[in-house]
């Protein structure tokens, strides 16, 4: 067996040997079921859900506010390390705040969004928005640094102007560290986006989850629980294969 | 060799040739300073007259501004003070059509296969896509690429990407080729290769060839003449003419001339390593 086959092995032994625990845990009473449902059950709960199509309106309020939030944390992002990097009297002024920019609680800014977009979808937008373009920005900026400067001395022989030395040289040059912004992204315009719907909206996956919890309906809690974490494993699995990929074509010896 | 990669350039805007007679390419009274709280005066004064079909290598100590002379000739970096020119025309701070530079580092792009490396200024140029086919297959046989046409960069070695650089630059059917250590990285015995496979590229395209490197051997072997640099700010001190016939490979070192040049490059080289490391030759 090749080693990517054992470790995948591995990986796939281990998330089935958890879930046959905390399978038998639950049906052995060790664990109270009012507390943990066994998996099968969520399982049973998340079909049954999704075939009912009763959270379909929510899933899809869900991810199209994480959909906007990341194609705007993305171009907004990049746009914004692309100028740091232009700009390194601007970058070196910036330098702290984007360091302490994540221990700032997005959500108590709620209020305020509200109060600019009015009560729809667009305050949590914002607040995925303002999770994940910053994270979009940082792997820019990571990625323009290390585009090596020879490969733009090629670009300067070849006679390339500024657009195209952008598109055929950098971009492709700093893919990788794009595609770990656009994974970075994504994480927190879902996490941030959940969870603002769990505590500030009446709609979403979020909402639903937190009705359920109070409501006492477990069944529903964890067959969305496991929905949410099921897509969100998805979603980050896909991107980090295709950075894999990436980086593995692209990796000096 | 209508056939290879010689031949007349026929990269959109190629530009004219000089009169017969005039310096292929030259540099008149060139300086150029790192400006800055503490400027540093990197290179000059040089002056120095390339004849076309030349092959002319620079050996110097480290740090004595040898990359900055191929920059400033090739128009990547603008002098601080005097003239260069290329075919008779001002060269500053564009790289002038007819000339093709092979830096020292991989400059290959890793997304792409070496196929596509080698024709990407071709295409960027919008040479007819037969033309482009038709020479960087050619660029690939003679570069002994074929069996990793469809490679990536990161499974050659570092040799065989630089041989891959230097096709991309060839390609383009320069008229003056600028080598900044392309051999840098590789062994005694490689290089020995390569620079076999230089000549006979020099000698197939008919390019001015302007080679920067540390090896003496190296410039010994390759060149009709060698400029031995001062430590910064790098002068010529020695401009050395070999006398070698235009068919050599390195069967040259076993010469019996082949050590006087060197030894003539090492004394002077010596000494100006010495300076540059803050030493006195004694």
């Amino acid at each position: 067996m090749s080693r990517g086959r054992a470790v995948l092995a591995s990986r796939v032994g281990l998330i089935v040997g958890s879930i046959a625990l905390l399978e038998i845990l639950c049906r052995t009473g060790v664990i109270n079921p009012l507390t943990l449902l066994p998996p099968s059950e969520m399982a049973v709960a998340m079909v049954n859900l999704l075939a009912s199509g009763k959270v379909a309106p929510d899933i899809e309020r869900t991810f199209s506010t994480v959909a906007i939030a990341f194609a705007l944390s993305v171009v907004v992002g990049i746009a914004a390390g692309a100028v740091l990097h232009a700009i390194p009297r601007l970058r070196r002024a910036l330098d702290p705040l984007l360091a302490s920019y994540y221990a700032v609680p997005f959500f108590v800014f709620y209020p305020v969004l509200v109060a600019f977009f009015g009560l729809n979808e667009m305050p949590l937008v914002a607040i995925g928005f303002a999770a994940a373009m910053v994270a979009m920005a940082i792997s820019t900026l990571n990625g323009l640094d290390r585009v090596p400067p020879v490969l733009i001395k090629v670009a300067r022989m070849h006679r390339l102007g500024r657009l195209r030395t952008l598109f055929l040289v950098v971009v492709p040059a700093a893919a990788a560290s794009l595609m770990t912004g656009m994974k970075l992204a994504l994480a927190y315009a879902f996490i941030s986006i959940i969870a603002g719907e769990f505590i500030l909206s009446g709609k979403g996956l979020g909402y639903q989850i937190a009705y359920a919890y109070n409501s006492f309906d477990n069944k529903t809690m964890y067959g969305l629980m496991l929905f949410v974490l099921l897509v969100a494993t998805a979603m980050n699995s896909l991107l980090h294969m295709w950075e894999q990929r990436l980086l593995r074509r692209r990796s000096r010896a | 060799m209508a056939d290879g990669l010689a031949g007349t350039a026929s990269v959109p805007g190629a530009a004219s040739l000089a009169a017969p007679g005039s310096p292929h390419a030259s540099m008149r009274g060139v300086t150029r300073v790192y400006p800055g709280a503490a400027p540093v005066h990197a290179l000059g004064p040089i002056d120095l007259d390339l004849a076309r079909g030349e092959f002319f290598s620079v050996v110097g100590p480290s740090g004595c501004g040898k990359s900055t002379l191929i920059d400033v000739q090739a128009g990547l970096a603008v002098p601080s003070a005097g003239e260069v020119t290329f075919e008779g025309r001002p060269v500053s701070g564009k790289v002038p059509d007819g000339i093709g530079v092979v830096f020292q580092e991989d400059a290959s792009f890793p997304w792409l296969t070496v196929t596509d490396n080698i024709a990407f200024g071709l295409r960027r140029a919008g040479v007819d896509p037969a033309e482009v086919r038709r020479r960087v297959e050619y660029a690939v046989g003679f570069m002994g690429l074929r069996d990793f046409a469809r490679a990536y960069p990161v499974q050659l070695s570092g040799g065989m990407r630089q041989r891959v650089c230097i096709a991309r630059t060839l390609v383009l059917q320069p008229r003056l080729i600028l080598l900044d250590e392309p051999f840098g990285a590789l062994d005694q015995q490689t290089r020995l290769l390569m620079g076999d496979e230089l000549l006979r590229l020099w000698r197939e395209t008919r390019a001015t060839v302007l080679l920067i490197t540390h090896a003496l051997d190296e410039a010994a072997m390759l060149s009709d003449r060698v400029g031995a640099m001062s430590a910064r700010p790098g002068r010529f001190v020695d401009l050395l003419e070999t006398g070698w016939p235009r068919e050599r490979d390195s069967s040259l070192v076993a010469e019996a001339g082949f050590g006087a040049i060197t030894a003539r490059l090492w004394s002077h080289l010596r000494a100006e390593s010495l300076k540059a490391m803050g030493g006195a030759p004694p």
